[in-house]
């Protein structure tokens, strides 16, 4: 459903993503994992259209669609949540999920009301007059997942949506996620909360310095000695399989 | 949601019959001004309140759709009534103009007031040079008393006209709340990067709620040279235009239907008590003005609105 | 082509009005452009300080350039109390308010300076102020020779301040990152106050360097705003170098448009670069890249 090819993006000296290539299937769960700085937001960015590349492509069912202004990517069905959250800090959760509505919804009092029910499947329905100013870190994350989830989306760019979240409350959120892409969703998501890596994805990538350097199903990725020296140093791997420390 | 919207219909409905119940001229003469600020301040409140955008510069379409009335009728010979509807257009195209090259390159926040203020200036600048607006001698429209002119001999008539009016720029914003062009809008003021996610053409939205703004800055322009009869680059593009255009939403609640028509009442007020206090004495209600200013935004950010909790609330609480 | 007879001097006069703009300028560049508060006051609270020089000559006898040492002070004070107690208080610190907050003092300013002092147009006749400084091509005032050096002066010392003294650290911290600064012991409120009374500390001396060649008048303040803002923004904010050059090019664009556009539409020079400058090279001359 969504095919990335050899993008690249430079910000004046520094190389952010250097010929980076990845797909997603209809109906999967794909994870992007990286050491920070890797790159995954500015792919993210990318994909979405808030950033230009400087070689590559998106495709997106089939069509190419780098190049597009975000609202137009958005309107095709690909849409992303942000990994610093951004409410309508003004408006009521009900809302913000409304303007998410309104993109398919024929009028306001439609998507209103719709937005309640979204609202409700992300488990926010006894929140749903209050401002989203007033929620907590964890409801801001639900509010943004709401919102994007009320854009009746094809495919979703989660953007470490379990960012600042303590464990309980990601232990709450991924059922949520799985029963999103239950719905017919499908999921692009970075993630440095290796906990939710494992459990929710069928496959991962790993991206490092702006690279591609690995891709497989989870199990085999958290054992590549490649992916540990990216997060853990040069040689790490070796140490580590001689028992010792990294 | 509903229901501030339409108290203020109902308000102006009710002040339909004001001429004839009232004698004295002062009262109709307080009305006429006071319905004109609300009509100025509504235009700001659709681009300023409602969207976010806060122009230091609504000089720039006000004097636009003056000009264009009045030199359409004076030297074209053009329909007076016609005019007013022109001067819609042409307040509307100079707001096009300024928000096209603002919003194109990103202007936001203080830069976007600052620039608004400079292309104001420059309107008046050219507005002070060329001929055919009378230059710094200043424009005046011929006396002639008729309504089909659009100018009266009783001021009733020219009441009737800011009331239409007014209303039509409440109704707008009315039409904002409930509308979903006006969320669109909300959702940009809120946060630009976050409606564009969600599909929203963060540019237009600006440009046909500037073009918005400007059509009924026009309006108010084409009305105040019709009731004075004469423009000049001051009166038409300078600062105390778009200083009065931005007061009236920010001190009666910017982004709210009533707030324009709350904060008209409340400068007018001031106006008429100031001048009596002081005897007429030049500048001092705009002393005043700065200093409401100044304390609504330290102490009732969200203007006089806020203090009728019942009609202020309910804007959370959907309809 | 123009005949260099006339060129010259209008270049020269225009280097001369631009550098007292680049006085007006220089304070809003570390108000506006380190500090981001966007102080819609800065001219009416020129204007407020040229009255204060008027009376000082008119009522007390003391020359504009000998005020200095009273101006001054009194401005930093005014500054520092304004920021303080109104500013930062009325706009709860958020950047939008600013601007408002600080157009309501404009206005109240303005407008009290009308209410008592009338809308009279006021000037002084010093002894020197006809007296011209002889540059072989063109004869230059001698208050405006005065107030060239004086641009050069106070561009170098807000330089000194910022780059060598422990409160423009301070200063260049806050601009940086607030947070930051506020973990690390900085009193950010009093820093903020101390910026902003240094800027009108400027404005002070730009007052009495410029009362002997011009005039003062309650609607001074809101001619000048304007084109100290596109100084600042065109000299590339923080940039006092780039003030002065800025305030250079803004007078040579009024003395040259003037001299080829005639006076009124000369003026719409300056506002076509502020309109350029934010929609095509928002950071300056001199600015750094965003």
């Amino acid at each position: 459903m969504l095919e990335i090819a050899g993008i690249s993006k430079r910000f004046g000296g520094l190389t952010a993503v250097a010929d980076a290539s990845l797909e997603v299937r209809e109906g999967e769960i794909v994870a992007l994992i990286g050491p920070n700085g890797a790159g995954k937001t500015t792919l993210f960015g990318i994909a979405a259209g808030f950033i230009p590349a400087d070689g590559g492509s998106v495709r997106f069912a089939g069509e190419e669609i780098l190049g597009l202004p975000p609202h137009l990517v958005a309107r095709r069905g690909l849409v992303r949540t942000f990994q610093i959250v951004q409410p309508f800090a003004g408006l009521s959760v009900r809302e913000n999920v409304a303007v998410g509505c309104q993109l398919h919804a024929g009028s306001r009092a439609a998507a209103l009301g719709e937005a309640a029910e979204v609202a409700r499947r992300v488990g926010m329905g006894d929140l749903i007059d209050r401002p989203a100013s007033a929620l907590t870190i964890a409801g801001r994350k639900r509010l943004e997942l709401a919102r994007a989830l009320a854009t009746k989306p094809r495919l979703l760019l989660l953007d470490e949506v379990m960012a600042g979240l303590n464990p309980t409350e990601i232990v709450e959120l991924l059922p949520l996620v799985r029963a999103i892409r239950g719905s017919g969703v499908t999921l692009l998501l970075t993630e440095h909360v290796m906990q939710a890596v494992m459990s929710l994805a069928e496959r991962v990538y790993v991206l490092s310095d702006g690279r591609i350097i690995a891709e497989g199903p989870p199990a085999a990725i958290v054992a590549d000695p490649r992916v540990i020296e990216a997060y853990l140093g040069r040689g790490a791997a070796q140490r580590l399989s001689r028992g010792g420390h990294a | 949601m509903k229901t501030p919207g339409l108290l203020a219909l109902a308000v102006l409905l009710a002040l339909v019959p004001l001429p004839l119940l009232v004698q004295s001229g002062f009262w109709l003469q307080f009305a006429i001004f006071t319905l004109y600020f609300a009509l100025l301040g509504q235009s700001w409140n659709l681009l300023g309140g409602y969207g976010g955008q806060r122009s230091f510069g609504h000089a720039a379409f006000f004097g636009t759709g003056a000009y264009a009335a009045a030199v359409l009728q004076v030297d074209l010979g053009v329909n007076p009534w016609l005019c007013l509807g022109l001067a819609g257009l042409f307040g509307a195209a100079a707001g096009g103009f300024v928000g096209a090259l603002s919003f194109r390159y990103g202007l936001r926040g203080s830069y976007f007031a600052l620039v608004t203020l400079a292309f104001a200036e420059v309107f008046r600048i050219v507005a002070d040079s060329v001929p055919f607006t009378g230059a710094g001698v200043g424009l005046q429209i011929p006396l002639r008393q008729t309504a089909a002119n659009f100018q009266f001999h009783d001021k009733a008539g020219f009441y009737a006209v800011i009331l239409a009016l007014t209303a039509l720029a409440t109704a707008v914003a009315w039409w904002l709340e409930n509308s979903r062009f006006g969320a669109e809008l909300v959702a940009v003021r809120e946060n630009e990067d976050a409606a564009r996610a969600l599909g929203i053409d963060v540019n237009r939205t600006k440009l046909w709620a500037i073009a918005l703004s400007g059509a009924l800055a026009g309006f108010a322009g084409s009305f105040y040279a019709q009731y004075f009869l004469y423009l000049d680059p001051r009166l038409a593009y300078g600062v105390e235009v778009s200083v009065t255009a931005l007061l009236v939403p920010l001190i009666g609640g910017a982004g709210t239907v009533l707030g324009p028509l709350i904060g008209a009442v409340a400068l007018r007020a001031l106006n008429e008590i100031s001048s009596t206090v002081t005897s007429g004495a030049p500048g001092l209600n705009l002393v005043l003005y700065g200093a409401l200013l100044i304390a609504i935004l330290a102490f009732l950010p969200d203007g006089l609105v806020s203090l009728i909790p019942r009609l202020y609330r309910s804007r959370l609480r959907n309809a | 082509m123009l005949q260099l007879q006339i060129l010259l001097p209008a270049v020269l006069n225009g280097l001369a009005t631009g550098a007292v703009y680049a006085l007006v300028a220089l304070g809003l560049t570390l108000i506006y452009g380190v500090l981001h508060i966007v102080n819609f006051a800065h001219g009416s609270l020129l204007m407020l300080a040229l009255y204060g020089v008027y009376f000082l000559y008119t009522l007390v006898g003391i020359d504009p350039y000998l005020a200095l040492p009273i101006a001054v002070p009194l401005m930093f004070c005014l500054g520092y109390a304004l920021q303080r107690s109104v500013i930062a208080t009325a706009s709860h610190g958020r950047e939008e308010n600013i601007l408002l907050v600080t157009l309501g003092l404009s206005i109240i300013i303005d407008n009290l300076a009308l209410y008592f002092w009338t809308a009279d147009t006021r000037t002084i006749n010093p002894s020197y102020a006809f007296e011209t400084v002889d540059f072989g091509v063109a004869f230059i005032a001698v208050p405006k020779a005065v107030s060239f050096v004086g641009a050069l002066a106070v561009t170098a010392v807000l330089r000194l301040l910022i780059q060598r003294t422990d409160l423009g650290k301070a200063i260049r911290a806050l601009a940086r990152e607030r947070r930051g600064a506020e973990l690390v012991g900085i009193d950010v409120d009093h820093v903020y106050a101390m910026s902003f009374g240094i800027g009108i500390a400027c404005v002070g001396a730009a007052a009495c360097l410029l009362l002997p060649s011009y005039y003062v008048h309650p609607g001074v303040g809101e001619s000048f705003v304007l084109i100290a803002f596109t100084i600042v923004v065109l000299g590339g904010m923080g940039s006092f170098a780039g003030a002065l050059v800025g305030g250079f090019v803004i007078g040579l664009t009024e003395s040259l448009g003037g001299l080829f556009l005639g006076e009124n539409l000369g003026r719409i020079g300056v506002f076509v670069i502020f309109i350029a400058i934010l929609l095509f090279r928002p950071t300056g001359l001199f600015g750094q890249r965003a």
